[in-house]
């Protein structure tokens, strides 16, 4: 009796539940995109009390009915390991950054390490300023990892602690990570951060398994932007685009030709690459990222105050 | 030649038996003193396991450091042994018979210590047998596991086949040694009786060992060479790494076994055995791989300079006049050209003083380029480092990291001395047998068949 999501309440170990109490398969009426991940199962069905909400519900043999709010219980899909590996089903992630628009306030980063509960000392986005040559002006870069689709970090990790999903996301599994560095080594775009000393532990519980935990730092283990897939598996979007307030940065995905920025504008993936002229980092190395880039063409901001740091 | 007489024979024997077990004043000091080192490494380890892996100066950027350079010096420093015992041996070399042991000692030591560096390296160190649970054939490193233990099995066989006869010796004469070793040497001799058919058995065998063992040899240092060459990163990203790497293992493995036989010859009291032939002749195979490793250097930094393209440029000037510029050029200079120099004057190579100082130089030399490989190319990535943390951008090992080091060198060196004290360093049984047949002159030893008695030594 699957669900068909990717719910795996049939095999759910809490004892208490019987079949008669799992005959229903909410269909979430949330909004924004890919909202076909929020699945859930009734649970307990007298402890609740009525607060009058009423809310549409698919049961297993395909009728919609209308049931209390109260009698759905606020479920989160269980995420199995091997879910974790395979990815969200059906979906290619992708992000774009107009360059244009970035005016480097360094937002995108904030809001990241807010997600992630990273110190300020650390940036899974970072902002560079990059100038391709002395005579050009220069723009300000929002660098995150940028889920190549020929990873050169997880063709050599020994232990396939980093790894690509179908979704297109390279994730690290911190329980299987045994500090080697050889992934930063051989990140061409030094992405990848290591956990040199014991990391500030946020008050929080975690049910994911580690490779989708929100919180990912662990002593001797390395970690960096995962594209935020358990925003990903709600319909959400990373925190670095809902962090943007310039709308520098869209995310979606590849197979709907779709991607979202911040103010919530959705547009097609592959008409905004090709009228924005985009490009990916480093092309010739053949990495195949799977972020794009809109040259910094008609800046929204006043290039001649951005200084490069000098080696 | 005609067999030798039993009593000469006898007394080459004891002679050669005199070092085991032996205590030497200076030996003696020198295990305590390297011992002391060890044991404040492992102090220094003990606080970084503890601490993690922030004691050391790596960071993001600089990832790898000191450890994995000396991974690669010592992964370098264990092909000695194939070279004595395979390279020499199939170009009919039979001056290497008195060195077969010493080289296979120092590869042992080597190329345990390089097992042992990338365990001082894990962010993780008690996941380590995840290599073997969750190992992934695709990756570098579990085919640089496999070759350093595949090596290891292989040199500890090849140390222990030309032992066999040895031990029998000392078994059959050694017989006021306490009872455990007498044991011992009985079940490791394996019942030798120095018949033919053992003497044809023991040879098949290590012919065949020694055809086997080259190319194991060969790809353990490739593989460590590819771990930095098969990275996107420039200055690394590069194809001459392989040979690069091998041929600078093997000229840095020349010069350790030089440093070692002139210890040895009078530590050990072996100037019949150890000889100027000797010396000589490694100083001949030191030139060489000078040369060689020089004309390696200037392919390996000549040809993009002269290019100087965008990304390899930051690490060729650095390397050339930036920071490093003092370290480059001195494993350039006194690493390299001073002793291709003064190697080349046949005078000099038969002074064993100059042939040691030119060791002593080529060592220097190819430690600190083993740093050079690894530390200033992590420095100069693609992407600029920019508003970089204080202690990110730059790479001043810690104390920690350098008592580290500092011990696993010693350790290096004790574990070498301390497979010398239960064996004979030299093969008694193939000297012998080879003085027999060809005459002291083409083994290298000197004035053993007409033994004279040396002051000091019990007999």
């Amino acid at each position: 009796m699957a669900c068909g999501n990717n719910c795996s309440c049939n095999n759910n170990n809490a004892g208490n539940q019987d079949n008669s109490r799992r005959d229903f398969l909410v269909k979430g009426l949330m909004g924004g995109i890919g909202a076909a991940f929020l699945s859930g199962c009734s649970t307990n069905d007298k402890a609740k009390h009525s607060d009058g909400e009423k809310i549409n519900v698919l049961t297993h043999d395909g009728k919609l009915v209308t049931v209390d709010k109260s009698q759905v219980a606020n479920f989160k899909p269980h995420i199995s390991e091997e879910d974790v590996r395979k990815g969200i089903p059906g979906k290619k992630f992708v992000m774009v950054i107009d360059l244009a628009k970035c005016d480097g306030c360094g937002k995108c980063t904030k809001a990241c390490n807010k997600m992630h509960y990273l110190p300020k000392n650390k940036e899974w986005i970072e902002v560079i300023e990059m100038q391709d040559s002395p005579e050009v002006a220069p723009y300000y870069f929002p660098k995150p990892c940028y889920h190549c689709d020929n990873p050169p970090c997880t063709k050599v990790c020994p232990v396939d602690a980093t790894f690509k999903r179908e979704d297109g996301i390279v994730a690290i599994d911190t329980d299987r990570c045994i500090g080697c560095r050889f992934c930063m080594a051989a990140c061409p775009y030094s992405v990848r951060l290591f956990n040199w000393t014991e990391p500030v532990k946020p008050n929080i519980i975690e049910t994911t398994p580690a490779a989708e935990n929100v919180f990912q730092s662990k002593k001797g283990c390395v970690e960096k932007c995962d594209f935020c897939p358990h925003m990903a598996r709600e319909g959400k979007l990373p925190a670095c685009v809902t962090g943007c307030p310039m709308n520098a940065i869209w995310f979606g995905d590849a197979n709907e030709d779709a991607v979202t920025c911040y103010d919530g504008t959705t547009t097609r993936l592959s008409q905004l690459l090709e009228d924005g002229g985009a490009y990916r980092f480093m092309e010739e190395l053949g990495t195949e990222p799977r972020v794009y880039y809109l040259p910094p063409t008609n800046r929204t901001y006043n290039a001649k105050e951005i200084k490069i740091e000098k080696e | 030649m005609e067999n030798l007489n039993p009593e000469i024979r006898n007394q080459i024997e004891n002679e050669l038996l005199g070092t085991v077990g032996r205590r030497y004043r200076q030996e003696t000091f020198w295990v305590i003193f390297l011992g002391l080192v060890c044991a404040g490494g492992t102090i220094a380890w003990v606080i970084q396991l503890r601490k993690g892996l922030g004691v050391t100066a790596m960071r993001d950027y600089v990832s790898w450091g000191l450890y994995i350079s000396l991974l690669f010096f010592f992964v370098g420093v264990s092909l000695i042994g194939a070279l004595v015992s395979c390279v020499l041996r199939m170009s009919g070399a039979k001056w290497r018979y008195p060195l077969i042991r010493i080289a296979e000692a120092v590869t042992l030591s080597a190329i345990f210590f390089a097992g042992f560096m990338p365990v001082l390296d894990m962010g993780r160190p008690e996941r380590l047998y995840f290599l073997i649970t969750h190992g992934r054939i695709q990756s570098p490193i579990l085919w640089d596991v496999v070759a350093i233990a595949t090596y290891f099995i292989g040199s500890v066989i090849y140390f222990y086949l030309p032992l066999i006869p040895d031990l029998a010796i000392m078994r059959d004469k050694l017989t006021d040694a306490p009872m455990w070793r007498k044991k011992l040497w009985r079940w490791l001799a394996m019942g030798w009786e120095d018949n033919l058919l053992q003497r044809r058995l023991l040879k098949k065998s290590m012919l065949i060992l020694c055809i086997v063992i080259l190319p194991v040899a060969i790809s353990v240092h490739t593989i460590s060479a590819w771990l930095i060459a098969f990275t996107l990163r420039p200055g690394w990203n590069s194809t001459i790494m392989g040979p690069y790497f091998v041929f600078g293992a093997l000229m840095a493995g020349t010069a350790i076994m030089i440093l070692i036989i002139a210890k040895l010859r009078h530590g050990y009291r072996l100037e019949h055995y150890l000889t100027p032939k000797h010396f000589n002749n490694l100083a001949k195979i030191l030139l060489a791989l000078t040369a060689f490793y020089l004309y390696l250097n200037i392919n390996k930094y000549g040809v993009p300079a002269f290019k100087m393209a965008k990304e390899e440029k930051a690490v060729l000037e650095d390397l050339f006049y930036g920071k490093n510029a003092f370290l480059f050029w001195f494993t350039q200079i006194v690493g390299l050209i001073i002793p291709i120099i003064i190697l080349s004057f046949k005078k000099i190579r038969q002074s064993i003083t100059w042939v040691v100082a030119a060791s002593v130089m080529v060592l220097l030399g190819a430690l600190i380029n083993r740093y050079l490989i690894v530390v200033p190319n992590m420095l100069h990535p693609f992407v600029p480092i920019q508003h970089a943390q204080h202690g990110y951008a730059t790479y001043n090992p810690t104390l920690i990291e350098w008592t580290i080091t500092a011990s696993s060198l010693a350790g290096f060196v004790l574990l070498i001395i301390l497979l010398f004290k239960p064996f004979p360093v030299i093969t008694m049984w193939e000297v012998i047998e080879e003085v027999e047949k060809r005459g002291e002159k083409e083994i290298g030893v000197e004035n053993i068949v007409n033994f004279q008695n040396i002051p000091g030594h019990a007999s």
